[in-house]
């Protein structure tokens, strides 16, 4: 597996991240507390490892972590987001 | 609990109980697992550290690195995304001949790595030839996607704590959480007790 | 179901989580590459272009996830996906190999707020699909299909071979009707007398397949990442505005 390999754009964690937040992440936008760039969460890069890492397109800062317990979720955010979330 | 899918196997094969920890799979090939991008860090730029509440703070060049005693560990590794890895060899220098250098009464340390990652361990945890910085793997140069040039390696824990591109070790007099308990991982992490998350 | 009442349902959201959907008939549609029809009990719906993650569970507790696009359209009471077989895909040839009829796993979804078009939505269209990525593109033109729609729609269809392509008789059938032109390019092997494309997509051909840049289409491009990135750079050289190209790309998650 080549470095290439080793990320995935952040469409790829629609679904995990539909599950945790019960709304369309994708089009969220992420303002990078080290760069202050702003971008999708689509744009950003994934990480799978022990958790999910979502990383700021720019810099590579870390803009969130997820990790899926047994009965959780728990979820780190840094920097400022902006997130919709219809009311039902 | 998630249904089972009838003959789905993946490309594992099957494991003997006594030998791997409960809910663990066993893998033939080395899965690559990141939080971030691989750090590329040239040797000639590459140096361990070991400070913080140490008696004398120690720092090595990679060449100073490689002359020192080094050991060769065989070893099973766990996942704690559930793959083992049987029968792994190893050639580092034991923590114990590191701490030597530098002597400590401190009971927790963090190690700390090229990128953002971090995790803590407990002094015992890291003593009486339970650990080492590891730079060679199946006798070649570890690779930059195991975590080379050099990683931490402490496979009596889950293998999150065999920090990758290690790069030093700061010993605290208070246990600071690493990057992956703080996200909800357990902080020690002994895989025989299933130790994966802070509930467990 | 009609196109409004569907948009409402949809807007009510429910939560996706993991649920366990049961196989309830898988028909071949290519050498390796299969469709499997599922029964997901209280299935909320869906829109053409979304996908569903799939998560197999082997009796030693292993776990594999992968997304595959929905293949049926929202007005289809069953929900459908075309697997193919990828060399050395663990997740593929399980679904496109051993799997059978009563077979379960576990899938969440729809997913999927960016990839998608209804009827309401309004065109023209321009669709590329290269390989598997037909199959949101199908669920889109199923959708038309089912409404009745007359929209100018262009759909370009890439693969190895023609043996390769998913729904060949389907399309013929839907290219025969209103305001659906539809372009194939083989790009390894064509069959004799073969008077379509064999070439990989470039602007030429999306130029010549149109619409133009001035009927501002809604655009989606779904396939590996190196034919999304190549039309979809193709498009905004011809003119098209990047922001009416829609893109999923099918990287290089394992099979």
């Amino acid at each position: 597996m080549s470095d290439e390999d080793a990320w995935l754009d952040g469409n790829a964690m629609a679904g995990l991240l539909d599950e945790v937040f019960e709304t369309e992440m994708t089009t969220a936008v992420h303002v990078c507390r080290s760069c202050a760039t702003s971008s999708a969460v689509g744009a950003h890069r994934a990480y799978r490892s022990a958790g999910t890492v979502l990383r700021c397109p720019a810099c590579g800062d870390v803009a969130l972590r997820i990790t899926e317990l047994t009965d959780r979720h728990i979820v780190h955010l840094t920097g400022a987001w902006r997130i919709e979330m219809p009311r039902r | 609990m998630s249904p089972i899918s009838r003959g789905f196997r993946g490309r594992r094969r099957p494991v003997d109980p006594g030998r791997v920890p409960p809910g663990q799979y066993v893998v033939d090939d080395f899965p690559v697992l990141s939080a971030g991008p691989t750090p590329h860090t040239p040797t000639d730029e590459w140096s361990l550290t070991i400070a913080g509440a140490v008696g004398e703070a120690r720092s090595w060049t990679w060449d100073e690195f490689l002359a020192l005693p080094a050991e060769t560990v065989t070893t099973d590794i766990h996942c704690v995304t559930k793959w083992s890895k049987l029968g792994t060899t190893w050639r580092g220098v034991s923590l114990d001949f590191l701490l030597e250098q530098v002597g400590t009464t401190a009971d927790y340390l963090t190690a700390w790595s090229d990128g953002d990652y971090t995790t803590n361990l407990a002094l015992e945890d890291v003593t009486d030839g339970r650990a080492w910085v590891a730079h060679l793997f199946d006798g070649e140069p570890l690779e930059p996607e195991h975590g080379g040039p050099a990683r931490l390696l402490v496979p009596h824990l889950y293998f999150w704590k065999s920090a990758k591109w290690v790069r030093g070790i700061t010993f605290t007099e208070e246990d600071e959480p690493g990057f992956w308990e703080a996200a909800g991982y357990h902080n020690h992490g002994d895989p025989w007790k299933e130790q994966r998350f802070w509930n467990d | 179901m009609e196109g409004a009442a569907l948009l409402e349902r949809l807007r009510i959201r429910r939560a996706i989580t993991w649920r366990t959907a049961t196989v309830a008939s898988i028909a071949d549609e290519t050498a390796r590459a299969r469709t499997i029809v599922l029964d997901v009990p209280d299935w909320p719906g869906h829109v053409a272009g979304q996908h569903l993650d799939v998560r197999l569970t082997a009796e030693d507790g292993y776990q594999a996830q992968r997304s595959y696009s929905i293949a049926t359209a929202p007005e289809d009471p069953r929900i459908a996906l075309t697997v193919e077989r990828l060399e050395d895909g663990e997740v593929s040839s399980y679904l496109a190999g051993d799997l059978r009829p009563g077979d379960e796993f576990e899938i969440r979804g729809p997913i999927g707020g960016h990839f998608t078009w209804s009827v309401e939505d309004g065109g023209p269209l321009l669709l590329a699909g290269g390989g598997s990525g037909l199959v949101p593109l199908m669920a889109m033109l199923r959708h038309r299909a089912a409404r009745e729609s007359t929209v100018d729609t262009r759909l370009l269809v890439s693969a190895g071979r023609w043996d390769e392509v998913f729904y060949r008789d389907e399309l013929s059938a839907l290219a025969a009707g209103d305001g659906l032109v539809t372009r194939y390019t083989l790009t390894r092997e064509q069959p004799q007398g073969w008077t379509g494309d064999s070439r990989r997509v470039d602007a030429d051909m999306l130029a010549a397949l149109g619409p133009a840049p001035r009927d501002a289409p809604r655009v989606f491009v779904c396939g590996p990442t190196a034919f999304v990135e190549t039309v979809a750079d193709a498009l905004v050289g011809l003119g098209h505005a990047p922001g009416a190209i829609h893109a999923e790309r099918f990287g290089p998650t394992g099979g």
